[in-house]
């Protein structure tokens, strides 16, 4: 097996072997501490452009299987991990994780020291990163590192629209409720989940306009998940407005809380090293209840706890916080039905303590209804 | 929601002695809720009846009450104490058990005491069987298909119903005692009968087999304000019908997929809130079936665990910390999470490393028990290992075992086909050595498939397996030992000694070439969240990868090396001695350095030594500790006098590779266990030892035995617990040993020794720094001598020694101790015989009697040895405070006898063909625990110590009674007595005729060695079917004995107290008589050391 080196913006070199397909690839470094749900992971459309690094040492175990992908391919520009099972052993299982990687054309990097690779990050904040194999491993440090520092930022960085699917397509439920949702990044349990509380999805591209997101007359509107950096995100922002000023019911998950932020007139901020991982406490500052959430985000909102505060559409506040650092989770408008949840009920990986929400912005969508 | 208002005080129930199923994890979450408790300013009331815990140690309680563990004497403790609150939840099994009958009994309410931790009805529910499947499928999940029987006829029904093979489950039992799996009906009658015996409530759940599916483990926490968070998931490497006690484990749990995952998880948390566990932990089972994914929940624990001792050793979150906090009201996220100091307790811990456990056995205690591993817990003890990936894990795991044969053997193979068929068969039956069938199988070729096929094991386990056969075999034929190669081979946790094997060179020399080469480990950090946060606890394991995390630091730093994993003869009483010398060179200024692979202990506990290696204690993986903190600071020594037998045996080559062994030295530790060299001593000091020789083999034993005469005690050198000991009346016997001994330690020769019968055994714990004594104290043992002393009850103060004789005692120790070079313990064993002190053996070091000495006298003996080791001396220690003043543990003035009470496991282990195993006490230790029983008297400490070991003395029933010749006059009187409390009398016919010689009444029973008639039946039928309530028999000679302790063993199966000597018989009398007045009381080791010192 070939050697292969993991190169860090800062000059830091990992050394490793190549794993997946060879060649080299570029993206931001993130660390996932989820000890299950690789697969989940790494389809997941948010992690577009970030070599994800698997903390748990042991990935690959249950191999690939064809039904918890979260989307239609893998996303992560790159993968390291320490020490990747060569077999799956699962009886769902249909491939091992080295064949989906070099199938998709992942290029990724093994027997790497990721606790020190975590550790760094943990210090020096989220970086740029290339992982070279094969070939590309034969140029110099030096070299590697150039190109490392040519790959573009994550900071400014609009991917939304690269991840978003092409065209319009629906999700059916059995109740009369319907939702449109505009495709960021989406998972597919969102949909998913949606469908289970009876409620229809229709689903559009990122650069839909707000007449296309309402031509279906849906009972509310959903904002996905996604890639990139939020204050990119002009668009969906005014798109988001729009739908609260037309008093719709609105809920938005990770970075469609961080658009929903920007429509209420707040600001966003990267994290130093994001919060990645599926044992995340999140507290209901309304019910001081803890859930164990599910988190994928680079960035987050800024907004006063506390107290409720003054937007454009009367008063806000911060619904939830990260229990870990303060960060605020959730935020909903005290006057209109919007919600919005920086963490993933949908979970896919991690853990369902907060699926509660889908059935919250249900009853939400049933009395928008009623009052209609 | 903060703390409750309405808790000032709180008592606690440990867990009592260590028995299989119940071990130290109970002291190491005792101790840690006790710390809780006393940090939140509440009054710590203790009950636990086992010396040798931390918990027990006066200061981590207001009040410590070594006493039995039973509804009678808890209930006295409440009455004297008045708690506002009962904490039962810490105390294992027998501690939830007792907690359940207070409130069954209206004593909690009578004396209005709430139990926090877990109420009542959430217990009832989760350890009810019925119920608790009800509640299963309540929340959406499903049971094994099961059937509830109270009788031999409901079993065969059921088993009709459910179809073979079944599985049996008593209720109510712990470890699964009683719980096995029958294939047909002569199986089930066996094990299902028994299991109705086991079970408090007679009944006993039978099941459809899972056999062979995956299994799992959760562990949950859940607050007042319904937060839940799973702390660990645990995976079986051994599936379903191995107990997960005997099962070797992985954490986190490594085959499944985040959506099966969350699916256990959600039916756990949908569990603990239907069970109602609302303030603590809990442990859920799961079995899934490997081709389709079906979950099946199998149980829970609705408290504290084995399996949450190694959860909070495996994730670094403290589960019966927090268990504490959560019973005073607190919620998780009011809770800090300690390792990060910053982040809060309502999470759940990431790994960055895998875990995994390895249980250790004591089969070659029991010969002729059946080895088969079942649902019945038999393992003694636990390794925990930590590594970057499972195979390191795994393989560090073998090695921390301590067992010849336990690690990997990848030596060259050739076994024809059939040999390797016939051992891929083998793997079908879980024995302790599956394992290394399934490596041999593998390694000699067998295919992964057919191992599944065979055992069960995960196909994932196996290629691990495969993986590390195939470097064996590029270690094997690379050309040369290169970095590439050797770093690759570390990687994957081969040894240095195991790369040494595959390239036929010493273990040093691949240790020098691999250190040359710029080779070594790395440690890491447990940090609970895979490094997301700093961790500000330095708690370490080693692995090869680039980076390290040991911190430098300013402050000398002293090593202690502890003990390992639990066995019969080296068990929490050598963790207790470790974790002393933690606490006091912590106070004298050192950074402490504990390195041990024990997971159940408090030496494990990140909050014990100022940093924790947690690592196997071989000469490698110490050297690689030792190099690391040297490189880290400096270093003041290593201690190695304290974790028993494993460490000292690593003294010498620690020594040699230049490693400061503090306290005694290695020569002097060499001195004490070379016989020759310690008789040497022994004449300069004028001192007699009995007539003695060393053989090297069967001819020279039997020259020995000739010369100095039978009864002769053989042994080989260097061991503990009376490993390989024996008492041999002949020739045959003699030659038939040899044989035995010579595998067992090959470089040492065999000791033989005349036993002297009928002599009276003293065992002394001492200090000695070079110049002055401390006498420890002076125990004289119960039992006649020829029993090992860690099997036989003793008393402190000795009852029988006059001033004379505890002063030769004193000055022979004294001698000893400088002729040997003492720097610390020691502990030395005398025989009293016709007037004459013999020296028996010396131990320089921490004996399993520092802990009951330290607690019977209230001196800290285990620090003062750690003080003394860094060059502290005893009149330093006296005017700090550490040792009393003046005096020593003969002349303390106390109110107070201790009595040490040996604990038996014989009800565990049973022959294949369903027998209870020979229950035969001897000169090998077999005990795996002891309680102490504490009064004024000498009858009423006896009494007590049977109590806590069996349950309550009689207060009336029936009596069966055998006595030696000697014994006959000395019995009436006591007898009588028993006859007066309306005791109905059971004798044999020769003490029979002498009680009716004097007027008492008897039953005609006829001994073991007579064999039952068509009329009468022999006394072990007798107390197997439940008619006897106490048993009194002093055995002597080779006839009696045997008879004796066939008695004994069925006593002790059957859990009724047996008197063995007269002594013990008068002091049951006693007992009986206080007991039957109510004049049993209570007291607090406090109170009684205040009137002490």
């Amino acid at each position: 097996m070939s050697q292969a080196r993991l190169v860090l913006d800062d000059g830091t070199v990992f050394q490793g072997r190549s794993w997946g397909a060879t060649g080299k690839t570029f993206g931001e470094a993130v660390f996932s501490t989820g000890m299950t749900g690789y697969q989940e992971t790494i389809t997941d459309p948010s992690y577009h452009r970030q070599v994800v690094v698997m903390t748990s040492p042991q990935i690959g175990n249950t191999g690939f299987n064809s039904e918890d992908y979260e989307s239609d391919r893998i996303w992560v520009s790159g993968l390291v991990a320490r020490n990747p099972s060569p077999v799956s052993s699962n009886w769902r299982s249909t491939e091992t994780l080295d064949d989906a990687l070099v199938r998709e054309g992942i290029v990724a990097i093994k027997e790497v020291d990721t606790r020190a690779l975590t550790l760094l990050l943990r210090e020096r904040g989220a970086m740029r990163v290339g992982i070279f194999s094969g070939a590309a491993n034969e140029a110099s440090e030096d070299e590697l590192l150039e190109f490392v520092r040519a790959s573009p930022e994550m900071i400014g960085a609009n991917l939304c629209d690269e991840v978003s699917t092409r065209n319009r397509y629906s999700v059916a439920a059995d109740s009369g409720l319907r939702i449109s949702i505009l495709d960021l990044g989406i998972k597919r349990n969102t949909p998913r989940l949606f469908a289970e509380k009876g409620i229809a999805s229709e689903i559009f591209p990122a650069w839909s306009t707000i007449d296309e997101v309402l031509s279906v007359n849906p009972d509310g509107v959903f904002l996905s998940n996604g890639p990139g950096d939020p204050s990119t995100a002009h668009h969906a922002v005014r798109l988001a407005q729009e739908v609260i000023r037309r008093e719709i019911p609105l809920l938005g998950i990770c970075f469609g809380h961080q658009v929903i932020g920007q429509a209420l007139g707040l600001d966003t901020y990267k994290l130093r090293y994001g919060h990645h991982g599926i044992n995340q406490p999140v507290q209901d500052l309304r019910t001081r209840k803890v859930e164990i959430t599910a988190h994928n985000h680079g960035f987050a909102v800024s907004a006063p706890v506390g107290d409720a505060f003054e937007t454009a559409f009367g008063f806000a506040r911060a619904t939830h916080v990260c229990l870990n650092d303060g960060v605020v989770e959730g935020l909903e408008l005290v006057q209109h039905p919007v919600l919005s949840v920086q963490y993933h009920p949908e979970a896919a990986a991690g853990p369902h303590d907060a699926a509660h929400l889908f059935t919250n912005f249900k009853q939400l969508l049933l009395r928008a209804r009623g009052q209609n | 929601m903060p703390k409750r208002e309405d808790i000032g005080s709180v008592l606690v129930i440990g867990s009592g002695p260590i028995v299989i199923g119940q071990a130290c994890e109970f002291d190491y979450s005792g101790t840690q809720a006790c710390r809780v408790l006393a940090q939140e300013g509440i009054r710590v009331i203790l009950i636990n009846s086992n010396p040798a815990t931390i918990m027990t140690d006066p200061e981590f309680a207001d009040a410590t009450y070594i006493e039995p563990i039973t509804p009678e004497f808890v209930t006295m403790v409440i009455e004297r104490e008045r708690p506002d609150a009962l904490l039962a939840t810490l105390g294992g099994q027998t501690a939830l058990n007792v907690a359940m009958s207070l409130a069954e009994s209206g004593v909690l309410d009578r004396f209005n005491v709430k139990l926090i931790g877990a109420n009542i009805e959430a217990i009832k529910k989760g350890e009810d069987r019925e119920r608790f499947k009800e509640i299963v499928e309540s929340v959406g999940g499903e049971s094994a298909v099961s059937i509830v029987c109270h009788s031999v006829s409901d079993l065969a029904e059921a088993a009709g119903r459910i179809g073979y093979p079944v599985v049996i489950r008593p209720s109510f039992t712990m470890g699964g005692l009683g719980s096995g799996i029958a294939y047909d009906w002569s199986d089930l009658s066996l094990i299902g009968g028994a299991g109705l015996q086991h079970s408090p409530t007679s009944e006993v759940l039978l099941e459809e087999s899972l056999i062979g599916w995956k299994e799992y483990e959760l562990e949950l926490m859940r607050d007042a304000e319904d937060n839940v968070v799973v702390v660990c998931s645990i995976e079986n490497v051994d599936p379903m019908g191995v107990h997960t006690g005997d099962s070797i484990t992985v954490a986190p749990a490594m085959t499944l997929t985040d959506v099966e995952y969350q699916r256990l998880r959600d039916l756990s948390i949908a569990i603990i809130r239907a069970v109602g566990v609302d303030a603590g932990g809990c442990n859920i089972q799961f079995a899934v079936n490997p081709l389709t994914g079906r979950v099946i929940v199998i149980e829970m624990n609705p408290r504290v665990s084995r399996s949450s001792a190694l959860a909070s050793k495996a994730t670094g979150f403290p589960i019966a910390k927090i268990a504490a906090k959560l019973a005073l009201g607190y919620s998780l996220y009011e809770i800090v999470n300690d390792i990060t100091g910053i982040t809060p307790a309502s999470f759940e811990p990431s790994l960055d490393y895998v875990v995994v456990k390895v249980p250790r056995f004591a089969f070659e205690k029991f010969p002729g028990a059946d080895t088969t591993l079942t649902t019945t817990m038999k393992s003694v003890g636990e390794a925990m290992s930590i590594g970057r990936s499972f195979p390191e894990a795994l393989q560090k795991a073998l090695r921390s075992l301590e067992r010849k044969g336990a690690s990997f053997d990848w030596g060259d193979l050739s076994m024809s086909e059939s040999e390797v068929r016939e051992l891929i068969s083998h793997t079908a039956i879980p024995t302790e050595d599956r394992l290394n069938q399934v490596q041999l199988a593998i390694h000699a070729g067998a295919s992964i498939d057919s191992l599944h096929q065979a055992s069960g094991i995960d196909p994932w386990f196996l290629q691990q397996i495969a993986a590390l056969s195939l470097e064996a075999k590029t270690l094997s034929m690379a050309s040369k030992l290169d970095k590439a190669t050797l770093t690759s081979a570390k990687r994957m946790g081969f040894s240095d000694f195991q790369i040494g094997q595959i390239r036929n060179i010493t273990e040093t020399l691949v240790r020098q070439q691999r250190q040359e080469l710029g080779i070594r480990p790395v440690f890491k950090t447990v940090d609970t969240c895979a490094g997301e946060f700093a961790a500000s606890t330095p708690y370490h394991y080693g692995t090869y990868e680039t980076h390290s995390e040991v911190a430098s630091r300013t402050k000398p730093a002293v090593l202690i090396l502890g003990s390992g994993p639990n066995r019969i003869g080296q068990g929490v009483e050598f963790d207790h001695s470790c974790v002393h010398a933690a606490f006091a060179l912590k106070e004298a200024g050192y950074e402490t350095v504990m390195v041990n692979c024990n997971p159940e202990t408090v030496s494990t506990d990140y909050d014990t030594a100022d940093r924790l290696y947690f690592e196997p204690l071989t000469l490698e993986d110490v050297l690689e500790v030792f190099h690391a903190e040297s490189l880290a600071g400096p270093i003041a020594g290593v201690i190695v006098q304290l974790g028993g037998q494993t460490p000292l045996g690593l003294a010498k080559a620690l020594e040699a590779a230049g490693v400061p062994i503090v306290g005694t030295s290695p020569s002097a530790i060499d001195l004490a266990e070379n016989r020759e060299e310690f008789s040497k001593v022994l004449h300069k000091a004028g001192l007699l030892a009995p007539a003695h020789g060393l053989a090297m083999n069967a001819d020279e034993a039997l020259e020995v035995a000739h010369r100095i005469g039978y009864p002769v005690l053989v042994r080989p050198s260097y061991v503990l617990g009376g490993r390989g000991m024996e008492i041999v009346y002949e020739d045959d016997s003699l030659v038939t040993f040899i044989g035995k001994a010579t595998e067992i330690s090959p470089n040492h020769p065999v000791l033989v020794d005349r036993f002297l019968d009928d002599a009276i055994e003293i065992d002394v714990d001492a200090l000695f720094d070079g110049t002055e004594l401390y006498l420890g104290g002076v125990m004289e043992h119960i039992e006649e001598a020829g029993i090992h002393s860690g099997d036989s009850a003793c008393a402190l103060p000795p009852m029988t020694l006059g001033k004379g004789e505890i002063a030769r005692v004193i000055s022979a120790t004294e001698k000893i101790a400088r002729g040997v070079g003492v720097r610390g313990l020691i502990n030395i064993q005398f025989a009293v015989a016709g007037d004459l002190l013999y020296v028996l053996e010396a131990n320089p070091r921490a004996s399993r009697t520092v802990p009951f000495v330290s607690k019977a006298t209230g001196v800290p003996l285990a620090k003062a040895a750690a003080r003394i080791a860094l060059g502290t001396t005893i009149p330093e220690l006296r005017s700090e405070g550490l040792l009393p003043r003046e005096g020593d543990g003969s002349t303390l003035t106390s109110e107070h006898i201790a009595v040490k009470e040996a604990v038996l496991p014989w009800n565990r282990f049973r022959r294949p063909d369903g027998e209870n195993v020979d229950a035969t006490l001897g000169p090998e230790m077999k005990s795996t625990g002891e309680v102490m029983g504490l009064d004024r008297s000498f009858g009423v400490a006896y009494a007590k110590s049977q109590a806590a070991a069996y349950g309550s003395l009689p207060l009336t029933g029936s009596l069966f009674v055998s006595v030696a010749n000697r014994d006959k006059r000395a019995m009436i009187l006591p007898i009588s007595k028993f006859v007066d409390f309306g005791f109905k009398i059971y004798a044999t016919e020769g003490t029979r005729e002498v009680l009716a010689r004097n007027g008492i009444e008897s039953h005609l029973v006829r001994k073991e060695s007579q064999g039952a008639d068509s009329e009468i039946s022999t006394i072990g039928q007798l107390i197997s079917s439940g008619v006897i309530d106490l048993v009194i028999n002093t055995p002597v000679g080779s006839g009696p004995r045997k008879d004796g302790w066939r008695i004994r063993g069925a006593s002790v199966a059957k859990g009724i107290p047996c008197i063995t000597t007269i002594a013990a018989l008068n002091a049951a009398v006693q007992g009986v008589e206080a007991l039957r007045r109510g004049e049993f009381g209570v007291r607090s080791l406090q109170e009684w050391l205040e009137v002490a010192n």
